[in-house]
């Protein structure tokens, strides 16, 4: 008898797929490696210069940016959510916990281009911050909002809250609350309790929160696109650029090979600082 | 219960907190919605005269309607063909070890990680190299590779929490390993399928960054053809398609969350 009935027909689907998108990563690499024919989607011969060009200062200042860019939105991004997932989580009314939940989590399900449209209107020169600041007196002229790296990471910061959200009341609905409960009969105040014991616990949801809000910022391209206004460069706005209105497709290729790989290291740089934590949060 | 003067003060500044954050959450849509029934061409805030002309626009131009039906197709075949292709995977790696198992599960869930423009650009340079044309097909296969790992976790998930005695209950009565699956296994996966397809439906109806690399004029989605107006036009056309965009993504996650439990499909429950 067949002790593994139907693994054929099951597998064999999914490997034409995982084939199919080897070869196009594999694509993007021999396109790294290839030298550009200007005004042509055909490519000429073995080179590392698309490597090499990337040392230039605008290049470099873009991936920098970049970074930066990605490290602010996940910093900030955690700092709002947290109080968000913990409400979440430990309040006593359904109510305010389905409000707090629509909320939070419709905004992951309306796409980028919609998201970044609502905060051109709320940071544009004749917006809703800036006529709000003006009319209370607190401005005499509107403020540059717009095209610069704030406005990005603001918009950013409510692209990846839900994401955050979600991760972190994961992690937070996870904690025995005996634990708590032991600390504040013991005599601990409320913010001892939590950041002794709620705080570490809830370090696995931190850990996966951040680095997924740096991966998606890092991959996020509506945003840094349309308020930065090409003012803001980052990597995702570079390989577009470059393969739609020059078509060198191979240095945008080399771009983003770089940009995979800088984003994994990044994220994997995470994951080994926060191991001790992480360990910490499981044995207490 | 007593509470300290300490104690309440932090129970406020907690709420006050709580609020604002929220604030924050709702100001761009509280704003998009007022700007979209602004009379004038041009974005203004406050609006000083209103109308609903811009909603008529939004209906009537022709690259949205055009959008939301390349969009819907794509989304209907790329979910449909992930939760084929996915679930089935998930139970094989669930189920059996078998030759390039975790190998596979690798480069599946890679999509996760790998930014959505390193997928738009691969697939586009593959689809040049083999001469494959940017139709809906090429659209339709990236978006399976993105949401393919949302329909395996799903699977897994409701796999695990699967009783396998009934599967043995109904093997020991008599019955195939094929009428197994479609009587006993499947039914019961029914909700994390579900789930699995509504979850990937949503991803693949608003993915942007790789259908932008992959699709033409011809075979652009809703969020590609906002994208390209929001570029040309400046009125509040788009504020009027994102309030509609809202307020049907809210409806259809409150129904969801009073049918189905919001908490339990994202794993935020208490325990």
């Amino acid at each position: 008898m067949n002790t593994r009935p139907f693994l054929g027909w099951f597998v064999s689907p999914a490997g034409l797929v995982a084939v199919a998108l080897v070869a196009a990563m594999l694509a993007v690499f021999q396109y790294s490696v290839r030298a550009y024919i200007p005004g042509s989607l055909e490519v000429s011969e073995f080179t590392w210069q698309n490597f090499a060009a990337m040392l230039r200062p605008l290049y470099a200042l873009a991936f920098w940016n970049t970074v930066l860019l990605c490290f602010e939105t996940a910093v900030f991004t955690l700092i709002l959510a947290y109080p968000l997932a913990y409400a979440l989580v430990r309040t006593n009314s359904s109510a305010l916990r389905s409000f707090i939940l629509i909320v939070s989590v419709t905004p992951l399900f309306l796409g980028e281009v919609v998201r970044t449209y609502s905060w051109m209107i709320v940071l544009g020169n004749n917006g809703f911050l800036n006529t709000l600041l003006l009319k209370l007196g607190l401005l005499d002229r509107p403020v540059q909002m717009m095209f610069t790296a704030g406005g990005v990471v603001a918009a950013l910061v409510h692209v990846t809250m839900p994401i955050m959200v979600i991760m972190l009341a994961a992690a937070l609905s996870h904690i025995d609350r005996n634990y708590e409960k032991a600390a504040e009969s013991l005599g601990a105040g409320p913010v001892r309790v939590f950041l002794t014991i709620t705080l570490p616990l809830s370090m696995p949801g931190i850990v996966a929160g951040f680095s997924t809000a740096f991966a998606w910022t890092f991959s996020a391209f509506a945003t840094p696109q349309l308020i930065g206004g090409g003012r803001v460069s980052t990597v995702s706005t570079l390989i577009y650029q470059l393969g739609f209105s020059s078509f060198n497709f191979p240095f945008a290729a080399s771009l983003s090979i770089i940009g995979l790989a800088l984003s994994l290291a990044v994220v994997a740089l995470l994951k080994k600082a926060a191991s001790p934590l992480e360990r910490m949060a499981a044995t207490t | 219960m007593k509470r300290s003067p300490g104690a309440l003060l932090l129970r406020w500044s907690g709420r006050i907190l709580v609020a604002a954050v929220l604030l924050f959450v709702l100001l761009p849509g509280i704003v998009v919605a007022i700007s979209a029934f602004n009379d004038r061409a041009i974005l203004v805030f406050p609006p000083q005269s209103w109308s609903l002309r811009w909603f008529w626009r939004a209906f009537s131009y022709p690259d949205f309607a055009k959008g939301f039906w390349n969009g819907l197709t794509v989304t209907v075949w790329a979910s449909s063909i992930a939760l084929v292709v996915g679930s089935a995977f998930a139970f094989a790696i669930h189920r059996y070890k078998f030759a390039l198992r975790n190998l596979l599960e690798g480069i599946l869930l890679s999509p996760l990680i790998i930014p959505h423009y390193t997928i738009g650009l691969g697939v586009l340079i593959l689809a040049s190299q083999t001469n494959v044309g940017r139709g809906l097909p090429l659209v339709i296969f990236a978006h399976v590779v993105m949401v393919l790992p949302f329909v395996m976790r799903s699977t897994y998930i409701s796999l695990e929490n699967l009783d396998i005695r009934l599967e043995l209950a109904a093997s020991s009565l008599g019955a195939t390993p094929l009428r197994i699956l479609f009587t006993v296994t499947i039914p019961l996966l029914i909700p994390g399928l579900l789930s699995g397809w509504l979850f990937a439906a949503i991803l693949s109806f608003n993915e942007f960054t790789a259908t932008l690399f992959v699709s033409s004029h011809a075979t652009q989605t809703l969020p590609v053809a906002m994208y390209n107006y929001v570029r040309e036009f400046a009125d509040p056309t788009l504020a009027a398609l994102s309030v509609i965009y809202i307020v049907v993504t809210a409806t259809l996650l409150t129904i969801a969350n009073s049918f189905l439990g919001l908490g339990k499909i994202l794993n935020v429950d208490a325990h």
